[in-house]
């Protein structure tokens, strides 16, 4: 799998797409091969606030449950809904048709702290390694 | 400080698991398969198709000799005298104050010889708790090293094992066994399983597991066999309304509070724990076990509290989504008055209030087989 390049990604195992001040969020192909077949998914409504470094939603596959932390701060614009009813776009197309949300930033996005595609990549090969 | 690194145990088939793919955990002190291609895919070989898992984490206790009878009636719920020479019982472990050592089966052998198969975390505790009871001079052997167990389960597991065995599957009844070749291997080769499909779980000596390992794959290709791991074991048994040890069970947690009342024979004669059981018979439990089904969104996870408004009255023992009902389903202990079915709970996932129903449990039962 590669990992788009328009995208920044978290060591949480989040994308993040940057539209001047709208960022689109997900989980990568890596968060999801993880976590297996995913069965669940609950994620903020339109106008709830999402914090950097915060949960903002959960995933949970048949085996566990993990928190969807936010890669940047502010106010939800929109929701994929279809993804709540077909979790399992997650599995499918991660970095695609199973974005999450969609969120107006409130604050700057902390590009410094976010990796590029090429340093996800290389973040993914040492945490698989180790 | 640095607590001393635990060597996790590992069956003969280890290397087989990895070899394949499988993804290992932990569990019990065992490095086990959790998964091969995914719990969903590997839940639904079972429920449409066949699939087989190593279970060799699982420990055998033999118990024979003379008072071997009389020292198994005395340890355990269920009637030992009533089991025929291959037949074969689910049975609770008792301690004096009524809580379950273990779950287990047995298995009669022989006029005075049994074979018990026991939880892999329970294996030591159990051949422990016989052996200091066994004021009887009955011979008890713990032959956990000896066996390799391999569970063959799904509608097809008669139809794939067929072949490789010298023994009369169709002619085995449920929960009766024998001995016989499995492979060439002489093996016993019981109708029993922890997946609510017919199936088959066959023991045998560890010396070629890999070869009959991969000859019931080989075998089962056809019809669409696929290796499973504990993770499908888990909600297979949970979707079939099945009891986990250290779960739903534990020393201090008796068989009729998990509606094991089926397995308890108090009319048997004595028996460790009895007395606590017949009170509770006769005066009813404190709390119980139910099956739920989330009615809100979610997924109730093991140890979530219940709650009556602010009051935690209760907790999950097991919850999971089941990939076959596709449900978000559950067992949970509860105060007796809202254990019934049909009862609205409220469970804390993860600090958000969710709505659950109690309902009938086995909550998937098989189709009635077309013989």
């Amino acid at each position: 799998m590669t990992y788009p390049s328009k995208f920044r990604y978290t060591d949480q195992h989040e994308w993040v797409e940057l539209n001047g001040n709208t960022a689109t969020i997900g989980i990568t192909d890596h968060a999801q091969h993880q976590l297996g077949d995913i069965v669940f998914l609950d994620l903020p409504k339109v106008g709830d606030a999402v914090v950097a470094g915060k949960p903002c939603g959960t995933v949970e596959s048949v085996k566990a449950v993990s928190d969807i932390f936010s890669p940047i701060t502010g106010s939800v614009t929109a929701v994929n809904s279809d993804l709540i009813e077909k979790p399992e776009w997650i599995n499918q197309d991660p970095h695609g048709k199973a974005w999450m949300i969609r969120v107006a930033l409130s604050a700057p996005a902390p590009v410094e702290k976010l990796f590029t595609a090429e340093q996800y990549e290389e973040y993914v090969r040492q945490e698989t390694a180790e | 400080m640095a607590l001393p690194s635990t060597t996790l145990r590992k069956t003969v088939l280890n290397e087989t698991h990895r070899r394949m793919g499988a993804r290992m955990v932990e569990f019990g002190g065992w490095d086990m398969p959790v998964e091969y291609s995914g719990i969903v895919p590997e839940h639904m070989a079972v429920r449409t198709r066949v699939g087989i898992f190593d279970v060799s984490h699982m420990g055998e206790v033999e118990v024979r000799g003379k008072n071997a009878l009389s020292l198994l009636q005395s340890l355990t719920c269920n009637d030992v005298a009533r089991l025929q020479i291959g037949q074969a019982h689910y049975t609770g472990l008792m301690n004096e104050r009524g809580g379950m050592v273990d779950d287990l089966l047995v298995h009669r052998l022989g006029e005075e010889e049994y074979f018990l198969c026991v939880n892999a975390s329970r294996r030591e505790a159990d051949f422990g708790w016989i052996t200091s009871h066994n004021q009887h001079g009955a011979d008890v052997r713990n032959a956990s090293d000896d066996y390799t167990q391999l569970a063959i389960q799904g509608p097809r597991s008669l139809a794939v094992l067929q072949p490789l065995t010298d023994v009369q599957l169709a002619e085995l009844k449920y929960y009766w066994f024998t001995r016989g070749t499995v492979c060439g291997v002489e093996s016993i080769v019981a109708r029993t399983g922890y997946t609510g499909e017919d199936g088959f779980e066959i023991y045998f000596a560890v010396s070629e597991s890999e070869r009959i390992w991969n000859t019931i794959l080989d075998a089962g290709k056809a019809e669409g066999i696929l290796p499973c791991g504990l993770g499908a074991r888990n909600t297979l048994r949970l979707e079939a309304g099945m009891l986990l040890y250290g779960h739903e069970m534990n020393e201090d947690v008796t068989p009729l509070e998990v509606n094991l009342r089926w397995v308890v024979k108090l009319e048997k004669g004595p028996f460790l724990g009895r007395e606590v059981l017949l009170r509770q018979a006769e005066q009813g439990v404190q709390r119980s076990l139910a099956a739920f089904e989330m009615r809100d969104r979610g997924i109730a996870r093991d140890d979530a509290p219940v709650l009556l408004g602010d009051k935690v009255i209760g907790k999950v023992t097991s919850g999971s989504y089941v990939p076959f009902l596709k449900k978000s389903i559950g067992f949970a202990m509860l105060p007796p008055e809202h254990a019934a079915v049909g009862s609205r709970i409220t469970i804390d996932i993860r600090g958000t209030r969710a709505a659950a129903e109690i309902v009938p449990a086995p909550i998937y039962r098989r189709p009635k087989q077309k013989s």
